[in-house]
C-alpha cells in the first residue's frame, strides 16, 4: 500500500472537478474493492476522492413509471427496498446472492458495477496480466482458470466480470447516468461494461473522470415469471462460476418474450437478444428452454479447468427458465436449487 | 469426587473472550513501539543477486531495513534452529539468513518503522534483482522421485501373494491437494525489550518451545527471553514450531534495542507451514465373503528441499481391520515449498480419508453392507504391534452411530434415493486417532481464604484447556469452581509440551491432580496436628479434599474445613508444584475412535452438493467437559466438510505459486453449508489408560468425515471422486 491523498469532495460537481484535475486519482465509495486492490498493490491511487457522503442516497420512482437509484445507495438498502422488492424482485434477488451481509451493508451501488475482476492473477503483482499491467501477458489462459469466461473471451485477457447485481441489471435493461467534465450523459447498460479486445485494462466505457450518479430502472420489471439462479462453490460468500438472470412474459404457457442474461461467463453479464428472439412465441418447455440454452452457448470455449462452465451454464439456463415460467423463484436464504 | 469433570461446564474464559478483554500477540502495547512489515519473494527458487533497500530507508519514519546483508546475528548451526518439533533430519528454515529463495513468498528483508503504515509503504519500496533457478512444486510431476521414510510399519505376510490370490480386489490412488490451517488470528509477535532482556508475546502453541528456540537461535540466556501467549485466535497445529514473525520481531528489537511488532499479513501465512498434498495408493482384497487377506497403502507426500517433514499416512488399517498380509509404505517427495507442518489429525485425516474411502469401494465390489463390512473386519488388537487395547469402543460406535442416522433404511444401490431434483446419498466410514500423553508439570496456589490458582506453560488454543483444567482442579481440591482461576500461556510456569496432538488435556490434568496432591498432603500434615483432630490418625490415601473440606474418604463427618486447617497451621498459602510422568507401558495401544454418517443431496443436473447430515459416534475414554468436547467434535465435522468440498491451496506451477493465498478465495465452510450435525459420545471406559480415563478430543473429529462425505456422495451419483475438494464439475454427467 502506499501513501495516498484524501478528500472529500462537497457535491457532485466538485468530485467531478476533483477527479478530472488528478489523473492518478479514484473514486471511494464502499471501499470494498478499491481498498483490497490497494493493499495488494493493484491501485496506487495517490489521491483518494471520497464520495461516499455525496447525496446519492435516493431510490425514486420516475415519471416514466420507472425508478432512479442513487449510486450510493448500499447494496443492502437496494435489495430490501419495498418497491425494488415488489416491482423488481430479479434485482433484490441478485444483489442478495452477492458477497456477505457485511459487505453489502458497505458496498454502494455504483461501485458495483466498477467492482474489478476477480481473476486471481489480477490481484497478485507478481504476476504477469495484461489487465493490470497492459503488454505483460494473460497468465491465465493458460493457467488456473476455474473462474475465467468462456464467451466474448480474448486472447490477451479471459476475465469475467463478478457483480450479481449487474446480471440483473442487464436482464432489466437499466441505464447509467453519469457526470462528467462536459456534464451529464446517459449509458445503455449493455454498453456500460467493454468486452476485453485488445484493451482489457478498461472495464467499461466509463471515462476515467466521470462519475456515477445513478442507475435508472425502466418500467417492466418481470416481478411475477423471473428468478436468478447462482451456482458457486460454497452456499454462500463466494463469486458465481455460472449464474442466470432470467425474465418472462407469458401468454398461457407460450412465451412472448423472454430475457436471459448471464453472470461468471464474460467480461460483463453476458447477454444474445438474437437467442431471446428465438423464444418469443414458443412454449415454455424443457425443449424450447434447451434449445435457447444450446444457441446461447453455441461460441463459448473453456480454457482447461473452466470448460465444465459450459455445459453448467446451459443446464442453469434451463433450470433458471423453468423457475422463471413456474413463477417459483430461487430463494436466496435457503440455497437449495428448486 | 466429580462435581465439575464430566459436566458441560461453559468456557471459564468465555467472557474475556467474547468482551474482548482477552488479550492476542499483536494487542500488547508499549511506549516506542517499533512497527515492522515483511517483503517476501516473488520467485520460488533462487538467489537473490541484489537487493536495494535504499528507497525504503529514504522514507520519513523509517528506522532500517534489515536484510541477510546486514541484519544482526544469529546461529550459524542446524541445530540451534531445531525446535522441539522440528523433524528430525533437515536445516530447518532461517528468515533473512542467506540469498538463498527456498519457496515462493519467503521474508527477505524486515522493514522497521514508527508506523505500521509507513512501514507497508516502504516494503513496496525494496527493489529485487533476483538469479532465477527451474523450481518445483507440483507432486504429480515429481513423484518418480519420492525416497521412503524410514521406519514404515512392518509389513506382515506376503501382501503380493495374497493381492494376487484374492477373490474381490480393490486398487485406487486417491489425492488430497495441499491445504493450510487459515486461523483467524494473524502470526504476530510483540517483542518488548527492556535494556537487553526480551519478553516476547508470540502467537504459538508452545511458549516454552519458542523461548528455547529464540535463546538458542540469539544465543540467549534462558532467563533473557520470556514468552507468553496467554490466548490464541485458532492453532490447528500450524503455531507447534516457532514461525518466523518471532526471529524477526526479535532480529529487529535486537538491531533497534526498541520494542517491536510484527503482524504477517494473510498472504504471508501461506508461506508456512501446511497440511502436504499428498498420493495415496490402495490396494485391497478379500474373500467373497468380506473377510479382509491384504490391505497396502504407499502414500507419497510433499516436503521441502531442506527438511523432511513426515506423519504416518499410512498404518491407520493396521488398527482398524484385521488382515492377514500388510505393506504399508510412506515416501516424500521434494518441492520448493515451505515445510509442511502437522495440521489436525496429521496423516490420519489425510490417510484416513483414502484407507475408508478404499474400504467403501471394497464394499460396493463385495454387494456388502459398509458398516457390515467393516465389522466383520474388526480388530480388537493393534495388529501392526500386535497388542490389546486400553479400551476401543468402536463397535459401540457404529451401532449408535447407525441408529441415530437411521442407516438401515439406506438402499445401496447408488442413485436409488432421492428428494426432488436431488439425488439423496448416504455413506460412512471410521475415524482412528492416538490417545496420546506427556510428562507435564503444574502449579498449584491455595489460598488461606480457600481460593487456588492453577498454573502450567500450557497453550490454550482455543480448545477449553483453562476450563478443564479449572474443573479437574476444583474436583481434586474440593473447591468450587468459581474459586479457581487458572493460568496459562507463559514460558516461565511450570513445564508442558507444545499443545498439539490432544495430548494436553490428559497430561495437563494429570498434573494438576498430582500437584493437588501434594496440597491435600500438606493440608493433612496441618490437620493431623491440630488438637482433637478428626484426622489425627488418617494417611493420604485415607483422605480426600471435598465441599472445602479434608475429610475421611469412608467418613465424610470426620472433616476440617480447608480454612480452618490453614488457619491454625498460620500459613497463608500452601504452594506445591509438580511433575506427572506416566508410568511407561508398551503392553497397550491407546487410541481414540469413531464413526461418522454423512447424507448428501446433488442436483441431479446442476452438481451442487450439499452436506444434509452428518453424525459423529466417538469413543475417546472419558470425555471431561461434554460441552467444549462436543465443540472440539463439530468443529472436526466443518472441517471435515471443508475438506470434502472446499479446501484447496491452488498453486500455479508455472510460477511456483500460491495463486488463492486469501480467505476470499482459499474457501472453508461457510454457515450456508452446514446443516445438521449430530455429535455422540460412546461411554467408554478406560482404566489402564490412565488415572482419569481420559482421551483427548482434539483430532478425531475431523478424521474419516471427508471418506464419509465422499462415499455419500458416490451413493448418490455413483460418481466416485477420488481428488479432494469434490468439487461440482467432478460430479456433473
Ligand atoms: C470477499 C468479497 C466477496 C465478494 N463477493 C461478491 C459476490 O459474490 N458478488 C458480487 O456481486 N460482488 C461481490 N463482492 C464485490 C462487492 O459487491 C463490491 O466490492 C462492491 O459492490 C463494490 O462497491 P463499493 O461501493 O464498496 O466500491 P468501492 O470499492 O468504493 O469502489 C470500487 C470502484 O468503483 C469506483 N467507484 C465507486 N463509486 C463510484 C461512482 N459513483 N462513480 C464512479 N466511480 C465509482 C471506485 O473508484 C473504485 O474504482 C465481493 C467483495 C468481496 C471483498
Ligand atoms: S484473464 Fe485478464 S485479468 Fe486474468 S490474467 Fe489474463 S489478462 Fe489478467
Amino acid at each position: 500500500m502506499i501513501n495516498f491523498q484524501y478528500s472529500r469532495p462537497g457535491d457532485i460537481a466538485d468530485a467531478v472537478r476533483q477527479i478530472a484535475a488528478d489523473p492518478r486519482a479514484k473514486f471511494i465509495a464502499g471501499g470494498t474493492n478499491i481498498l483490497d486492490l490497494m493493499k495488494y498493490d493493484v491501485e496506487r491511487p495517490a489521491h483518494l476522492i471520497d464520495i461516499s457522503r455525496l447525496p446519492l442516497t435516493g431510490v425514486e420512482e420516475t415519471a416514466s413509471g420507472g425508478m432512479r437509484i442513487g449510486a450510493l445507495v448500499p447494496n443492502s438498502d437496494l435489495s430490501y427496498h419495498p418497491l425494488i422488492e415488489a416491482r423488481y424482485p430479479i434485482l433484490a434477488s441478485a444483489i442478495r446472492a452477492g458477497a456477505s451481509q457485511q459487505l453489502r451493508n458497505m458496498a454502494s451501488t455504483g461501485g458495483n458495477l466498477l467492482q474489478r475482476t476477480r481473476c486471481l492473477y489480477f490481484y497478485d503483482v507478481a504476476t504477469p496480466c495484461n489487465k493490470r499491467a497492459p503488454g505483460s501477458g494473460c497468465s491465465a489462459i493458460d493457467g488456473i482458470n476455474r473462474q475465467n469466461a468462456i464467451l466474448g473471451t480474448s486472447d490477451a485477457c479471459i476475465a469475467t466480470h463478478p457483480s450479481d447485481m449487474c446480471v440483473a441489471l442487464a436482464v432489466l435493461e437499466a441505464k447509467v447516468h453519469v457526470a462528467g467534465p462536459a456534464g451529464e450523459r446517459v449509458i445503455a447498460f449493455e454498453d456500460f461494461h467493454r468486452l476485453p479486445g485488445k484493451t482489457p485494462e478498461r472495464d467499461t466505457n466509463l471515462a476515467p473522470n466521470e462519475i456515477i450518479t445513478a442507475i435508472e430502472l425502466p418500467a417492466r420489471g418481470f416481478a411475477k415469471n423471473y428468478t436468478y439462479i447462482k451456482i458457486r462453490d460454497r452456499h454462500s460468500y463466494a463469486f458465481a462460476l455460472v449464474s442466470v438472470a432470467a425474465a418472462l412474459e407469458l401468454e398461457g404457457k407460450t412465451i412472448k418474450e423472454a430475457r436471459l442474461a448471464l453472470g461468471g461467463v464474460a467480461h460483463k453479464p453476458w447477454r444474445n437478444k438474437e437467442v431471446e428472439a428465438t423464444l418469443n412465441g414458443q412454449p415454455a418447455t424443457r425443449e424450447s428452454f434447451r434449445s435457447a440454452a444450446d444457441a446461447l452457448l453455441r461460441d463459448a470455449k473453456g480454457f482447461g479447468h473452466n470448460d465444465f462452465k459450459v455445459e453448467l451454464a446451459r443446464r442453469a439456463v434451463v433450470r433458471a427458465l423453468t423457475q422463471a415460467a413456474q413463477g417459483t423463484p430461487q430463494s436466496q436464504s435457503n440455497k437449495k436449487i428448486v | 469426587m466429580n462435581a465439575y469433570i464430566g459436566t458441560p461446564t461453559s468456557r471459564v474464559d468465555g467472557r474475556e473472550k467474547v468482551t474482548g478483554a482477552a488479550k492476542y500477540a499483536a494487542d500488547y502495547n508499549t511506549e516506542r513501539l517499533v512497527f515492522g512489515a515483511v517483503v517476501t519473494s516473488t520467485i520460488a527458487r533462487g538467489r537473490i543477486k541484489r537487493i536495494d533497500t535504499s528507497l525504503a530507508k529514504h522514507v520519513a519514519g523509517v528506522l532500517d531495513v534489515l536484510t541477510h546483508e546486514n541484519r544482526p546475528d544469529m546461529a550459524a548451526k542446524d541445530d540451534a534452529w531445531k525446535d522441539d518439533v522440528a523433524p528430525e533430519k533437515g536445516t530447518p528454515f532461517r528468515p533473512l539468513y542467506d540469498g538463498r529463495i527456498r519457496f515462493n513468498h519467503q521474508p527477505i528483508a524486515l522493514v522497521l518503522a514508527e508506523e505500521w503504515e509507513t512501514a507497508l509503504f516502504a516494503a513496496t519500496l525494496v527493489q529485487l534483482q533476483y538469479e532465477k533457478e527451474k523450481h518445483a512444486t507440483d507432486l504429480h510431476a515429481q513423484r518418480d522421485k519420492a525416497f521412503v521414510v524410514e521406519k514404515p510399519e512392518k509389513p506382515r505376510g506376503n501382501a503380493a501373494k495374497a493381492y494376487a490370490a484374492s477373490e474381490v480386489r480393490h486398487e485406487a490412488e486417491y489425492f488430497i491437494p495441499t491445504e493450510h490451517h487459515n486461523p483467524m488470528e494473524l502470526f504476530a509477535a510483540t517483542a518488548i525489550w527492556d535494556g537487553g532482556k526480551l519478553t516476547v508475546y508470540d502467537k504459538t502453541q508452545g511458549v516454552q518451545n519458542v523461548q528455547g528456540y529464540l535463546c538458542s537461535v540469539f544465543n540467549k540466556k534462558a532467563d533473557d527471553i520470556r514468552v507468553i501467549n496467554p490466548f490464541m485466535g485458532g492453532g490447528f497445529g500450524a503455531g507447534l514450531r516457532p514461525q518466523y514473525e518471532c526471529v524477526l520481531a526479535v532480529l529487529g528489537a535486537l538491531a533497534l534495542q526498541r520494542s517491536v511488532r510484527l503482524v504477517l499479513t494473510r498472504a504471508q501465512m501461506y508461506a508456512l507451514g501446511h497440511r502436504p498434498a499428498t498420493i495415496e495408493h490402495l490396494t485391497l482384497g478379500a474373500k467373497k465373503d468380506g473377510t479382509l487377506n491384504v490391505v497396502t497403502h504407499e502414500a507419497i507426500a510433499e516436503t521441502s528441499e531442506f527438511e523432511d517433514f513426515s506423519r504416518n499416512d499410512t498404518g491407520w488399517a493396521g488398527l482398524l481391520y484385521k488382515s492377514a498380509n500388510t505393506k504399508f509404505e510412506h515416501k516424500l517427495a521434494r518441492l520448493d515449498v515451505s515445510t509442511p507442518s502437522d495440521m489436525r489429525a496429521p496423516g490420519a485425516a489425510t490417510g484416513v480419508y483414502a484407507l475408508e474411502s478404499a474400504m467403501d469401494e471394497l464394499a460396493v465390489a463385495l454387494k456388502l453392507d459398509p458398516v457390515e463390512l467393516r465389522l466383520k473386519c474388526y480388530s480388537d488388537r493393534d495388529q501392526n504391534d500386535d497388542l490389546p487395547y486400553t479400551s476401543k469402543a468402536l463397535r459401540a460406535c457404529y451401532r449408535q452411530g447407525a441408529e441415530a442416522f437411521g442407516w438401515s433404511k439406506r438402499n445401496p444401490e447408488p442413485r436409488s434415493m432421492r428428494d426432488g431434483k436431488e439425488f439423496v446419498g448416504w455413506g460412512m466410514a471410521s475415524g482412528v486417532w492416538e490417545a496420546l500423553q506427556m510428562p507435564a508439570a503444574a502449579r498449584i496456589v491455595l489460598t488461606a481464604n480457600g481460593h487456588a490458582e492453577v498454573s502450567c506453560a500450557a497453550s490454550d488454543i482455543g480448545t477449553g484447556t483453562y476450563t478443564i483444567l479449572a474443573q479437574v482442579a476444583a474436583d481434586a481440591l474440593g473447591l468450587p469452581i468459581e474459586n479457581i482461576s487458572v493460568k496459562l500461556g507463559d514460558s516461565t510456569l511450570p513445564q508442558t509440551p507444545v499443545e498439539g496432538g490432544s495430548w494436553m488435556a490428559a497430561s495437563a490434568s494429570h498434573a494438576v491432580i498430582a500437584a493437588a496432591e501434594e496440597v491435600r498432603n500438606e493440608l493433612l500434615a496441618s490437620a493431623r496436628a491440630m488438637n482433637n483432630s478428626p484426622l489425627a490418625d488418617a494417611k493420604p490415601e485415607d483422605v480426600v479434599l471435598a465441599e472445602g473440606k479434608i475429610m475421611r474418604r469412608h467418613d465424610q463427618s470426620r472433616a476440617v474445613s480447608i480454612t480452618d486447617v490453614m488457619r491454625h497451621s498460620g500459613a497463608d498459602r500452601i504452594v506445591k508444584e509438580k511433575k506427572n510422568e506416566f508410568a511407561e507401558d508398551l503392553s497397550h495401544a491407546r487410541n481414540t475412535h469413531s464413526a461418522i454418517f454423512a447424507e448428501v443431496k446433488i442436483d441431479e443436473e446442476l452438481g451442487i452438493i450439499r452436506v444434509t447430515r452428518v453424525v459423529s459416534a466417538v469413543a475417546a475414554g472419558r470425555i471431561l467437559n461434554t460441552k467444549t468436547a462436543h465443540s472440539q467434535i463439530m468443529g472436526g465435522i466443518v472441517w471435515g466438510i471443508g475438506m470434502a468440498l472446499h479446501e484447496e491451496t491452488v498453486f500455479d506451477h508455472k510460477f511456483g505459486r500460491i495463486m488463492n493465498a486469501n480467505i476470499a478465495e482459499y474457501h472453508v465452510p461457510v454457515n450456508a453449508d452446514i446443516h445438521d450435525i449430530n455429535v455422540i459420545f460412546v461411554e467408554e471406559k478406560d482404566d489402564k489408560i490412565n488415572p482419569l480415563g481420559v482421551k483427548g478430543v482434539g483430532e478425531i473429529g475431523i478424521v474419516g468425515v471427508a471418506a464419509a462425505i465422499a462415499n455419500a456422495v458416490f451413493h448418490a451419483t455413483g460418481v466416485r471422486v477420488r481428488d479432494l475438494p469434490i468439487t461440482l464439475d467432478k460430479v456433473l454427467r
